[in-house]
């Protein structure tokens, strides 16, 4: 019987097995941010365990809140900027430097294929796209990986998607996934790794690949995953030139991390998504999906544009070409977060900041920011937002505020109208 | 061990989210004990009242899914200082079973018509749930009422409950 990438990973890494079914596996990667590792710092302090087990491989942002916007947040941001300095953490990404972490670290290269990555951040799993075991874990399992370089799980039981066809024009991994999290419902990948496969998915950019694998979360799941090939290689070549003599070669190495033919899955789902339409959500559930079209002319006060899910220069790219020459509707405001420095710098260098400005968008710096509603971009009562992040929970970008997720072509597009409206109208 | 009897607290949904149980807006915080008024503060449920039921219960009673969506451990703490070391349910989302074992607390999964029989005969009268850890058992109690329940839980989790949490496991052990 042949294996999955979770098991091939898991056999790699595997420490030991102290009970049934309980998998302690070695850390490629911890990373960290300013919100839930704190509490794990000043816990080991207290413990008097304030130590790590390798600075090299801890890698640490502050994002969420950033710039500080109280004392409480400016504290968090403190703990964390002394810790790295204390233990020589030298991928410590601080204010002007930083990024939404799941957009930063691949950026860096800190993700290879065969990984195991884990974060107190249940949006890890984005890194499954590299064909990582990328996990989101709590504040415990964070302060035990970065002590011990170590963390325990279960059997990782595996759903494979295998997508077929090709996505229409004005169709995206964000219309893919939130279609394929209605079909699993928010409890239908419940500890299992997700795999997304088939020539959809082949011809997927890595920013498309870590979209999609970004909301594995949200049907339940432990990790999305996509496996590693000749994108994933071009993607990484800068940081891995030196290790390879060839990308061909990169690519024979990182072929390890692929299923094999005859692993056994828990369930297999087989579609041809040739005719699937852009999707966004209504109510308080992402597996409360429905077509763009059905939800058209829904209002709404704040678009957002911005998140790990979609904060990348890809999505930038198309929400722009989108609001070129466009004024949103008086109706609404919306706000725009480049993920990341770089990917700032790149906007601003093909002119798409300047589009963005001159349709009305404010532009934020790279941060977490209105997606949960903890520092900029906060809904009133009752309004709503059309956005690109991942989560549309009651209340999660301000309290009694309510959140249509969708891809960024469809924000950018509702922006204009200042309601929900399907993007190829303008694409025409 | 902590606490794991008391009065019973039933929340008759499934896919309870964190940012349910404890919302993003209170992550600033850095100590566990300040979460403790903001518990379940952004749930809304027909009949469930936020400022008068939660006091003084011990165990909450719920659907499927329980704590799905953020990873943050804020999600236990604000149970624990609260005084809720054990969630009874359907499944719960894996990071937030975790985290409770994590923490030493109690996420006890029961079949599906086991929770509705709880629901039927419980749900609306004071009810008390005592965890037999040794033995593997749910006691039950109301006014007219009591039982056992079985339960299962790997030893993996309840060494944790026993050593109180991950932590100190590890760091014998690894």
């Amino acid at each position: 019987m042949g294996k999955t990438i979770a098991e091939k990973i898991f056999d790699a890494h595997r420490v030991n097995m102290p009970f049934p079914d309980t998998h302690v596996l070695k850390l490629d990667r911890v990373f960290c941010h300013e919100i839930t590792t704190p509490i794990a710092i000043t816990d080991l302090m207290a413990r008097g365990m304030d130590r790590v087990f390798d600075p090299t491989k801890i890698k640490a942002v502050i994002d969420h809140v950033t710039p500080a916007k109280d004392s409480k947040t400016a504290e968090q941001g403190k703990i964390l900027r002394d810790w790295a300095k204390r233990h020589g953490i030298k991928d410590f990404f601080d204010i002007g430097r930083n990024g939404v972490c799941h957009a930063i670290f691949p950026e860096k290269g800190f993700v290879r294929p065969g990984y195991t990555v884990i974060m107190g951040d249940s949006h890890t799993c984005t890194h499954g796209a590299f064909g990582a075991f990328a996990a989101g874990v709590g504040t415990t399992d964070l302060e035990v990986g970065i002590l011990k370089g170590v963390c325990a799980f279960h059997f990782p039981k595996t759903i494979k998607f295998v997508l077929n066809g090709s996505l229409k024009p004005g169709v995206y991994a964000k219309d893919l996934i939130l279609f394929i999290i209605k079909e699993l419902t928010v409890n239908g990948a419940t500890n299992m790794v997700i795999e997304f496969t088939g020539p959809v998915i082949d011809a997927m950019s890595m920013e498309s690949r870590m979209t999609l694998c970004n909301m594995a979360i949200e049907a339940g799941g432990t990790c999305g995953v996509c496996y590693p090939d000749m994108t994933t290689v071009e993607y990484l070549w800068e940081f891995i030139k030196d290790e390879f003599s060839s990308k061909e070669e990169a690519l024979k190495e990182y072929s390890k991390w692929v299923s094999d033919a005859d692993a056994s899955y828990e369930k297999v789902y087989e579609y041809d998504v040739s005719n699937l339409e852009p999707m966004v959500t209504f109510g308080f559930k992402p597996d409360q999906v429905k077509s763009v079209n059905e939800m058209t002319g829904t209002k709404v006060d704040q678009i957002y544009i911005g998140s790990c899910t979609n904060g990348r220069i890809e999505d930038l790219r198309i929400a722009a070409s989108i609001l070129k020459g466009k004024k949103i509707s008086d109706d609404v405001r919306a706000i725009v977060s480049p993920a990341t420095p770089d990917i700032y710098s790149l906007a601003l260098k093909e002119g798409l900041i300047e589009i963005f400005q001159n349709a009305g968008f404010c532009v934020t710096n790279p941060t977490c920011g209105a997606c949960l509603g903890m520092s900029n971009g906060v809904l009133a009562d009752g309004e709503a937002c059309a956005a690109t992040t991942n989560r549309n929970f009651n209340g999660r970008m301000g309290k009694g505020g309510t959140v249509h997720l969708m891809s960024p072509a469809t924000a950018a597009a509702s922006a204009i109208e200042g309601k929900i409206t399907n993007s190829p109208l303008y694409k025409a | 061990m902590k606490n794991f009897s008391g009065k019973v607290l039933f929340l008759d949904r499934s896919d309870i989210n964190t940012d349910e149980i404890i919302p993003a807006r209170y992550l600033t915080e850095i100590t566990k004990e300040a979460l403790k008024p903001y518990l379940l503060e952004d749930l809304t449920l027909p009949g469930f009242n936020v400022k008068e039921d939660i006091n003084d219960k011990a165990v909450i009673v719920t659907k499927a899914n329980f704590g799905c969506g953020s990873s943050r451990e804020h999600a236990p703490w604000a149970l624990e200082v609260n005084g809720i070391n054990v969630v009874i349910a359907e499944n719960f989302a894996r990071i937030f079973r975790q985290n409770m074992y994590n923490c030493g607390m109690f996420a006890i999964e029961l079949p599906k018509e086991k929770i509705e029989y709880l629901f039927e005969n419980y749900a609306g009268k004071e009810t008390t749930i005592t965890i037999d850890v040794d033995k593997d058992k749910i006691i039950v109690t109301s006014a007219d009422k009591s039982e056992e329940i079985d339960f299962k839980v790997g030893e993996f989790d309840k060494t944790l409950v026993k050593e109180g949490g991950w932590v100190g496991y590890a760091d014998k052990n690894y």
